[in-house]
Formats: structure tokens, sequence, C-alpha cells
């Protein structure tokens, strides 16, 4: 195991470094932050009276409690931004424009919206997404499992695996799933045995398409997470008498779902989306019940703008949730969680100041 | 009695690199044993051999009569396994240089963790453990706070307490103070002292050679891999007979 940083000195990585001299402590009692505020403040009327272009509003400083006076300044103008601003309203007005001369008939959107078919395929979409993900997710910690372990055969296996199955289209695997049916006859597991095309169900062969091919992302994504977390983690906890699982159950994994939670939220997204190709393996998902029902009432646009509608509410609820989901796994790594959406609404409509640091 | 540790030409090496070339020393039980030496002369990596996060190259190492790592039957040695080293670890407490805590626990879940999962203490009782120790390091009213809302020495002294947690019957400190600012030292040095008052033996590698005076029993001071020279803390310190100690000495005191 290479060991780097052994024998460096303590000040190199220690954690939470503050730069010097911001720390006022007892061996510097002169140094107040008062004069560099101050100071700060010079420098920006400089540069406001400067005219040096600025991001935006928030540089500004916060007036200091009991300091100098406050800044009246004009604000600098940004005639470029108001240019661009326009211009985008107009290439956006024209869009809409454009399609509003279409032959659209934009009432059957509204009408087929909650269709028991269209209904049933955002439900299939939905199982599909979560059993794919399963999947993924389970085939991808054993993958990184492996592909850490000093086994070189376990570890050459995860890696070949890793590489075919990020090598090769998504698409191209789900096809070779559903055409497996012509090479072979019959399935024998020993305990098992059936007809192929009996066992090769639609179902199974999309989940094997999209799940397998998962796993090979979610290894990577795993075996990062696994990686960042500290080795004097693994140190401690088996200096305490943890066992090498109870050490990856209660210490490791925990700490490596902060690195590998944000990737999974955006594969789950992704993968909501990409379900939408097994509809070329014979699967009925939402984009399949669309396309059909499209193709019967003759108005395939606006069926396909109405999954499009669909998808982004589902990928919108699912954001939604990776964004509670990080901010529990970022508990402990950093002094206070940011504020989630409700209690920002909260804490402006009622503006009540709590104390910050308390335990989450 | 029997020796706490007990090593008799312990060697390592890492690939060509030997790291310790043939350690004797005896750690006798409510000892406060320190050893000190210059960077890289393997002190660390002495200590880790004690609870076998290091196997040992060559040599005896034995804690309170028994073999570290390894089982004897005849005139064979054995591996053990690692739920049996596991075992075996649990009477070992070790505090790091750079603390270790698990930052996504809080303090009194840190001192929790090791007796409810390790022992299946229940966790009831590992709490109120947990709160007369954290009471006992001087952090009672930080109980819920997690590590990165702690100072270094706060940090290190729920460390301590986590050790403690398993109730070992061998401590070993690996520079518990090098890494805090110096206003900070004196709080965990005093949490040591006390330990030391209360007869728990220890190892402690440290650059405190006021508490290495102050409190230790035993000390040794190593170079490049092997003792040069051992006795009381008081006598090494004050009348180091070896010139290597003494230009080591003359350098960090
Ligand atoms: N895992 C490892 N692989 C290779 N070399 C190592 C490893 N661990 C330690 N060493 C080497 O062993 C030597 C002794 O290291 P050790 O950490 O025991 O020194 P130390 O006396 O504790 O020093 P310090 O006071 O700086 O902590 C060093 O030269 C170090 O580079
Ligand atoms: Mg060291």
């Amino acid at each position: 195991m290479p060991r780097p940083g052994r024998g460096a000195r303590p000040g190199a990585s220690r954690p939470e470094p503050s730069p010097p001299g911001n720390r006022p402590g007892p061996g510097d009692p002169g140094r107040a932050p008062v004069p560099q505020v101050s100071n700060r403040l010079a420098i920006e009327r400089l540069l406001v009276t400067a005219d040096i272009k600025k991001t935006g509003p928030e540089d500004v400083p916060p007036p200091p409690a009991a300091g100098p006076e406050a800044i009246r300044a004009i604000p600098v103008r940004h005639y470029g931004r108001y240019v661009t601003a326009i211009l985008a309203i107009a290439l956006f007005g024209l869009v809409v424009y454009a399609f509003s001369q279409g032959d659209i008939n934009w009432g059957t959107i509204p009408e087929y919206f909650f269709d028991d078919r269209i209904i049933e395929g955002v439900w299939k979409t939905l199982l599909l997404t979560v059993l794919s993900m399963a999947i993924g997710i389970v085939g991808g910690i054993l993958l990184a499992v492996m592909r850490l372990s000093k086994n070189p055969v376990t570890s050459s296996i995860a890696w070949f695996y890793i590489w075919f199955f990020r090598g090769t289209p998504v698409l191209v695997q789900l096809f070779v799933w559903f055409n497996l049916g012509l090479v072979f006859q019959y399935i024998n597991l020993g305990f098992y045995r059936d007809e192929w095309s009996d066992f090769m169900t639609p179902l199974l062969t999309a989940l094997l398409g999209l799940g397998l091919n998962e796993a090979a992302y979610m290894a990577e994504i795993c075996r990062a997470g696994l990686l960042s977390v500290d080795e004097g983690q693994t140190e401690a906890s088996h200096a305490l008498g943890m066992s090498h699982s109870k050490t990856l159950r209660r210490v490791v994994i925990p700490q490596a779902m902060r690195v590998i939670v944000p990737p999974t939220g955006n594969e789950v997204i992704n993968m909501l989306k990409t379900t939408s190709l097994v509809s070329a393996v014979q699967y009925a998902e939402l984009f399949k019940f669309a396309q059909d029902i499209g193709s019967a009432s003759g108005a395939p646009v606006e069926m396909y703008f109405l999954a499009a509608a669909w998808y982004l509410v589902m990928t919108s609820i699912l954001s939604v949730g990776q964004y509670y989901l990080e901010r529990y796994y970022a508990r402990g790594s950093s002094r206070t969680l940011p504020p989630t959406p409700l209690q920002k609404i909260r804490s402006t409509v009622f503006s009540v100041r709590r104390p910050k640091g308390v335990s989450a | 009695m029997n020796a706490m540790v007990k090593a008799e030409g312990v060697h390592k090496s890492f690939g060509p690199v030997e790291v310790l070339k043939g350690i004797d020393l005896e750690v006798a039980p409510r000892e406060v044993f320190c050893l000190i030496g210059p960077s890289g002369s393997g002190k660390s990596t002495f200590l880790r051999c004690i609870n076998h996060l290091e196997k040992i190259s060559a040599g005896r190492l034995s804690v309170d009569g028994e073999l570290v790592g390894y089982r004897q039957k005849g005139d064979k040695l054995y591996e053990l396994k690692d739920s049996e080293v596991a075992l075996k670890r649990r009477d070992i407490g070790m505090v790091f240089q750079r603390f270790n805590l698990f930052p996504h626990m809080s303090a009194i879940e840190n001192v929790m963790e090791a007796p409810v999962q390790v022992k299946g203490e229940s966790k009831a009782v590992a709490r109120a453990r947990a709160e007369r120790l954290l009471d006992r390091v001087g952090l009672a009213d930080k109980a819920g706070n997690y590590p990165s809302q702690l100072s270094g020495g706060q940090q290190q002294r729920v460390a301590i307490a986590r050790a403690l947690a398993m109730e070992p019957k061998l401590m070993l400190f690996d520079e518990p103070t090098s890494a805090l600012d110096p206003e900070l030292v004196g709080d965990v040095l005093d949490v040591m002292r006390g330990l030391a008052e209360d007869g728990m033996t220890m190892v402690v590698v440290t650059h405190e050679m006021g508490f290495a005076r102050e409190v230790g029993d035993a000390l040794v001071f190593m170079d490049d891999g092997v003792v040069v020279e051992s006795g009381h803390p008081r006598d090494v310190l004050t009348n180091p007979r070896h010139d290597r100690t003494k230009a080591f000495l003359s350098k960090v005191l």
C-alpha cells in the first residue's frame, strides 16, 4: 500500500487550514479586522470611481456595522446586458411564433395527458428506471469492490467488464440481448430450463440492456467514492477492532456516499431518459405508448411533445429529491448545511435569526 | 509481572528499505512509556506494529503475553485470521496524530461506535459510557457536534474518549499533540496525565519533552530503526550518554 504523506510534517495536511493572519488569536491582539475592512472599502471605492466593470450587485460589500459612512455611488450601467437580453427575448419570440404558425393541434396534448395508456407508460418508465438503477448500483458496488481488491483475477475481470460495457453503445447492447434468441433456442441453468423466447421477455431484455450497462458506469462512480475516503479512517476503524466489512459499511461507504450521490443522481435522471430507447426492443413504456397513440390518432408531433412534457415533469421531481439526498450526505462535512428551499422561504418570510452551527 | 508489551529483535522492512532494525524493549503494566527520536526513525512504524496495523518482518512482538498477529504451536507460527486480529485490537486503543475521527458522526456517536458495533453493546449502555468519557475529557457540552465543528484539541480529546470506550488495557499515542496549535496542546496533555494517574499503560510517541519528563516512567530514544538509548526520562533527557541522543536533544529542547 503506498502511503504518501506519512512522515510529512503535520502542518502540511492539517484539516481546515485557515489562511494566516485571518484568525485573531491571543498571539496577535493588534490584528483586529477593522483596518482590513476599511482597506477593502477604500479599494472598492477606487473600483467604483474607476468605473471598472463588476459582475453583480452581490459584490458590493455589506456596510460595516459601525465603520465609516455607507457608500452612495451611482451603480455601473450594464448596457451590454440589456442588448443580449433583448436579443435573447427576440429569438425566443421568433421560435414561439414559428410554432404557433405550425399546424399543431395543441388541444390533443391535454386531452391525452392523463390517458390510461400514457399513465401506464409513465409507470413502466419509472419501474424500468428504478429496476435498472438497482441492478446498476448493486452491480456497480460489486464491480468497484472487485476492481479495488488485491486479487489480480477479480480486479482484471472487473476491469474487462467496465471496458466492454462502457465501450459499446447501449442501443447496440439492447439489440444484442433482444436478438440472442436467434442463436440460443433454450436456456438451461441446470435447475431452470425454458424456451429462450419465453425466458427473454421484453422486460428482461430491457433490464439486462440498461442495468448491465449502468453497472459499468456506477462501478467507476463507486470506485472514485471509495478512493476518496482517507486511509486514516480505515486505520482508525481497524484499530478499534472493527472488521473489514463493518469498516466498509459503517465508516467508508457513508463517507464515500458524499462523492457517490451527486453523480448517481445524474445517472438516475439520465437513465429515466435512456429508457425511451427500449421502445426499440418492443418494451412498451411512455415513449412507445406516445408513439403508438401518435400514429393511431394522426398527431405524432403532439404526442412527442406530450412525452417530452412527462419526461420533464419526472426529471424535475427527481432533481428536487437529489438536492435533499445530497444535503443529507453532506452532514458533518461542512460546519453548517445549506438551507433547504423551504427553510429559505421561511427565514425570509419570518426573518427569524437562528443561531448557526447547531447540529442538524 | 508479565510485560504488557515485549519486543525482541523486531524488524520491519518496506520492500528493500529496512525501517526497524532489531528493536528490543519491554513496557511494564501501568507504565507510561515514551518514544522519542528524529523524523523517519521508525517510531510510528513500531507503534503500528504493536496493534498489527503493520506486519513485522522478523523478531517477536507480544502484548500481554500473547504474540501479535500470530499463534504459536510447537515451533511453528500460524498467521491469525483477520477476525482474530480484530479481536485483539479491541484491547489496544490508538490515538493518531491527525485524530481520524469519523466525520459523518457526531462526537458522541464516534465514542459509541465501537462498543455498539464491535462488542454488540446496547445503545443505552454505550451512550451512558460515552457521556461519562466525554465529560472526563472536558467535552460534555460538545456531544452533539460533528468533528468539523470542533477545534483540533477538542477533536483529539474526542479521539481519546473513543479509544477509551473499548476499555483497553493498553493505549498507543502517535504524536497526539503535534498537529495542534500550541495553546491547545495543554488540554490534551492534561487528559493523558489523568489517564496515567489512573494507571493506564501507555506507549507515547511524542515531541513533548516536558510531558515525557513529568509523566513518563520510561523513555526510549530511537534513531534510524534502532534503540539508541533508554532509561528513566529524567536521566536520558538530562544526562544523555550517546552522541546521537545529545545531538537530537540539543535540537528539540
Ligand atoms: N507504508 C510505507 N511504505 C514505505 N515506507 C514507509 C511506509 N511507512 C513508513 N515508511 C518509511 O519508514 C520510515 C519510518 O517511518 P515512521 O513513520 O515510522 O517514522 P517516524 O519516526 O514516526 O517519523 P515522524 O516523527 O516523522 O512521524 C520513513 O523513512 C518512512 O518513509
Ligand atoms: Mg510518526
